[in-house]
């Protein structure tokens, strides 16, 4: 499938930063010739809030400094990286996509962004996303929504959108995105990339503005497997600045890659195979099952019972904590400020300028089921099924390594066609129960549906294990260039 | 008549003495200039994320040990509201799984005041509001600084055990003893590293019922509290014997006025929406830790108190005062070299009371024989304490250049018999049992010895004499 830029032939980041490291291509000439691409499709597709073309060049100059010197500027060296704009970047202006973070340019970098950085890679921009990552569509923007380069009259998913945009319009070979409830796996599939949230605490949230703490994860966007393994070994392993971050190293995972899925025992969850999901997407999921099987996996039908009540759980949960997460918008130290007689005139003013509605719908959702006398009937009764369906997961892994799932219900729909919230909140079905259990889970392209538009295959894995999550990504990656070039 | 019992619980708020801050590595320090010791973690920029100071954890331990809690594994939760000098718009605090549980603070009189918890939170920034007398409302500005958000302070709540301003005011005194002893805070109430909120109410003595509460806060000194509870328990016996109600509120204390002014009603009081911090893992100190803790606990003052009452025979108001200046170890080691308990408790409970300079036991004991010798006077020793605290040395040779000379009894008698021959209409007023005539006979042979004689041997003296 080739991306909606004309002119565009998207090298993989493992490529570019082989060439880069060996000296046979620099730096600044990858990114001028991504900036060149950016600046032509840009204004089509809008992936970006901030094109950083400045200090991607100056930072570019720098790898090529170091590989004139001898050493070695590391595994993404000269690596274009799209960062969506809930990432904390030193200097740089971080907007969440809403009007309340107006002029604010955090003083440090997320975690993430150094540790990437340090590995040679090179920020491009801050992309485009559903204003605090709520949203399924990047309609949520207070900047305007991103186009899907498939369609440019569809959505691109989100909230990742802008990220996963960049990534399918050759603007960058890896982008950053956070998923919440499928904010990195649906935008993924939606534009025919990799997408990939990691175990919860895998990689460190220091830096990534909140929206719902206990199911937050940053993860990568690629246009290949092998290059979501290889971001995913440098942005992961603990972090002393988050205290959820898991102890554990950074996992071995390029190195593993080719271990092949030989008698891996897979189950397709059957909750998520049956109403609501398109007959199109479902086709895909039973054929990724038989090439799975193909290339030597056991694959069976598993029952997960308690995942057919995620939705309701996510939407208690996640709002609840987003109320208390965005409270200090409140115009007193930064961002916007409405000026008003008296501080809580001026804290309401500046809210109700600041946030669109689908921040406030969620905000006074989740400030209601935090109540007194709400709470046991709300949120205590939402972390009860959270912990149904971390046992009903860790039963289905007891007979199986991993499990497989549609992304998203359908493939990437028009703008304005889902006006109703309701509506809306389901394209996250079958994303939201791994935010719920912490467990990883990855969106690998899979082929497109009856309209042409891609299609994304989600494997779910137990929590950490990762490595042979993407054994099988790889597996179902190679599947699909053979059944392209046949 | 109905008698009134006033009931009293408190909330006291102390800052640890950590050298840095709860959640960030920021300097934990009063006074400096504001908004200097801020990172993105104590302001709560986005992104940021708080990480547990492990020396805060310590420091609240130590003091939940001391105070004979039960150290448990416990929970940090978010408490909800907006306020300026709140980054977050939410505090971290812990609210039903606290690290110390059911605790005891015993005072000097043998109380034991029950204490239900004593939890870890982060304090606030500090609001200043400039122009219109520094009230929020009639300001035409106000400053926030920083500095102060996110330093660790525990809350210690104690039962409402408390039934007079006056044990009230010891219950702190005897807090801030325990906090400092533990090094757990500077305990100072001044500079705000202490904070009092008390929760009041009133009920006919024989009651068991607790009557409806108000929580009085802007308690600035032990001064204001006593005379705050003294307030609120007046208004509210005078509310209640005119047949009206006490309402659950809580009040604010105006020191200047002398009153107290509702603040919020119970029905205005704020949701705070606590749920479970998720940026943070639950705490449980593990077993080993906690007993290191425990075994590092310096001796605490009712001990301290315990031990000097034993050894002294001295009474419990003596013996609470020598503790709280800090003398019982001096006097312990000066009563093992040989001293007077009687004198050592006199001298440390009112000659000590600035510090004891160059004075040791050896030489504090020596002071005290000399005295129960007869060979000071109490007048004497006074001085020689002053030059010994002053200069140290040896009390005899201190005695000795001072010219405290012990006189010879048979000198002291001859002044006294000489006293009596020459004052003979006083003589017979002592012989007709008008005792106040002693002072006037001491101060002649005081006066006829330049003051080397023993006011108590004259006394003896003259009582041996007119028996005779």
């Amino acid at each position: 499938m080739s991306a909606a830029v004309p002119g565009s032939t998207p090298l993989s980041a493992a490529r570019i930063a082989a060439a880069v490291r060996r000296g046979e291509r620099s730096a600044v000439e990858v990114v001028e010739q991504h900036l060149a691409v950016i600046a032509e499709g840009e204004p089509q597709i809008h992936a970006f809030n901030a094109v950083m073309d400045d200090q991607a060049r100056r930072a570019a100059a720098l790898v090529d400094q170091r590989v004139a010197a001898g050493d070695d500027p590391g595994p993404l060296a000269g690596v274009p990286l799209a960062l969506k704009d809930n990432l904390c970047t030193r200097g740089v202006p971080t907007t969440c996509s809403s009007r309340i973070l107006e002029g604010w340019r955090p003083p440090y970098d997320a975690t993430v962004v150094t540790r990437l950085v340090l590995a040679g890679a090179i920020p491009v921009g801050k992309t485009n996303l559903d204003e605090f990552a709520m949203g399924s569509s990047t309609e949520n923007s207070a900047f305007g929504p991103t186009r899907n380069p498939h369609d440019q009259g569809r959505v691109p998913g989100g909230s990742s959108g802008g990220s996963a945009a960049a990534v399918a319009a050759g603007f960058a070979p890896l982008a950053l995105g956070s998923d919440t409830g499928g904010s990195i796996r649906q935008p993924a599939a939606l534009c025919g990339v990799v997408g990939l949230k990691p175990t919860y605490g895998r990689v460190s949230r220091y830096g990534l503005v909140a929206f719902a703490s206990s199911l937050d994860q940053i993860g990568p966007l690629t246009s290949t497997v092998a290059d979501a393994a290889v971001a995913l070994e440098v942005i992961a392993g603990h972090d002393p600045l988050d205290s959820t971050s898991v102890p554990e190293p950074a996992p071995r995972l390029v190195s593993r890659l080719d271990e092949g899925v030989d008698g891996l025992r897979i189950g397709v969850v059957t909750e998520l195979m049956g109403e609501g999901i398109a007959s199109d997407v479902r086709r895909r999921v039973e054929a990724a099952a038989e090439a799975l099987g193909a290339a030597g996996a056991k694959v069976d039908d598993v029952s997960v019972p308690a995942v057919t009540y995620g939705l309701s759980s996510y939407y208690l949960i996640a709002p609840a904590e987003a109320s208390s997460n965005l409270a200090r918008y409140d115009g007193v130290r930064y961002g916007l400020r409405v000026d008003a007689p008296t501080t809580a005139a001026m804290n309401t003013a500046t809210r109700t300028a600041g946030f669109g509605d689908e921040v406030k719908r969620r905000i006074m959702l989740g400030t209601y089921a935090l109540s007194a006398g709400y709470y046991d009937a709300y949120y205590g009764k939402a972390q009860k099924v959270r912990t149904l369906i971390i046992r009903d997961f860790a039963t289905a892994y007891e007979s199986f390594d991993l499990l497989l799932a549609p992304v998203s219900p359908t493939t990437a729909f028009p703008f304005g066609a889902k006006a109703d919230p309701l509506t809306m909140y389901l394209s996250d079905v079958c994303t939201i129960p791994s935010n719920l259990a912490g467990d990883p889970a990855v969106s690998v392209p899979f082929g497109a549906g009856d309209d042409g538009l891609p299609i994304g295959v989600q494997v779910l894995a137990p929590a950490l294990a990762e490595a042979t999550m993407l054994r099988a990504a790889i597996v179902l990656e190679d599947a699909m260039a053979r059944e392209v070039s046949t | 008549m109905t008698e009134w019992e006033t009931v009293i619980g408190l909330e006291v708020h102390c800052e640890l003495a950590t050298a840095t801050k709860l959640f960030c590595g920021c300097r934990n320090a009063f006074g400096d200039e504001p908004n200097t010791n801020v990172c993105p973690v104590c302001l709560g920029l986005p992104g940021s994320l708080p990480v547990l100071n492990r020396g805060a954890v310590e420091l609240a331990m130590r003091l939940g040990l001391a105070l004979g809690c039960e150290v448990r594994p416990s929970l940090f939760h978010r408490k909800n509201y907006f306020y300026p000098d709140m980054p977050k718009d939410y505090q971290i605090s812990q609210y039903d799984q606290p690290v110390n549980v059911d605790g005891v603070v015993e005072l000097a009189d043998g109380a034991r005041i029950g204490v239900e918890r004593a939890h870890l939170e982060e304090d606030t920034g500090k609001s200043s509001h400039v122009g219109g007398g520094g009230r929020i409302h009639e300001a035409d500005h106000s400053l926030v600084d920083y500095n102060r958000a996110g330093v660790p302070l525990v809350e210690i709540v104690s039962r409402p055990d408390l039934r007079s301003s006056e044990q009230a005011k010891a219950y702190v005194n005897e807090l801030r003893a325990v906090l400092l002893a533990t090094g757990a805070s500077d305990a100072r109430m001044e500079e705000g590293s202490m904070r009092v909120d008390a929760n009041i109410s009133v009920r006919p003595v024989g009651s068991s019922v607790l009557g409806t509460r108000c929580e009085v806060k802007n308690l600035n000194s032990t001064r204001s509290l006593a005379r705050a509870v003294d307030y609120e328990a007046r208004r509210q016996i005078e509310l209640l014997s005119a047949g009206e109600q006490v309402l659950q509120q809580t009040r604010h204390w105006d020191e200047a006025d002398g009153r107290t002014s509702p603040l919020r009603s119970k029905e205005e009081a704020f949701d705070y929406r606590y749920f479970p911090e998720p940026d943070l893992v639950p705490l449980s100190p593990e077993p080993a830790w906690q007993a290191a803790v425990g075994e590092a606990l310096p001796l605490l003052p009712a001990a301290r108190r315990r031990r000097l009452a034993a050894a002294t025979g001295a009474g419990a108001a003596s013996v609470a005062m020598v503790v709280e200046r800090g003398l019982d170890d001096l006097v312990l080691a000066a009563l093992e070299a040989g001293g007077d308990p009687g004198r050592l408790m006199v001298h440390a409970e009112h000659d000590l009371a600035g510090a004891t300079g160059a004075l040791d036991a050896t030489a504090f004991a020596g002071l005290t024989s000399m005295e129960a010798g007869g060979a000071l006077t109490a007048t004497q020793a006074k001085a020689v304490l002053a030059e010994l605290v002053a200069t140290g040395g040896d009390p005899e040779a201190v005695a000795g250049a001072l010219g405290y000379e012990a006189l010879p009894g048979e000198v002291l008698a001859g002044a006294v018999d000489a006293a009596i021959a020459a004052n003979p209409a006083a003589w017979d007023r002592f012989l007709a049992g008008d005792a106040k005539v002693a002072g006037f006979f001491v101060g002649q042979v005081m006066k006829a010895t330049a003051g080397k004689a023993d006011g108590k041997a004259v006394t003896a003296l003259l009582r041996q004499r007119a028996a005779s």
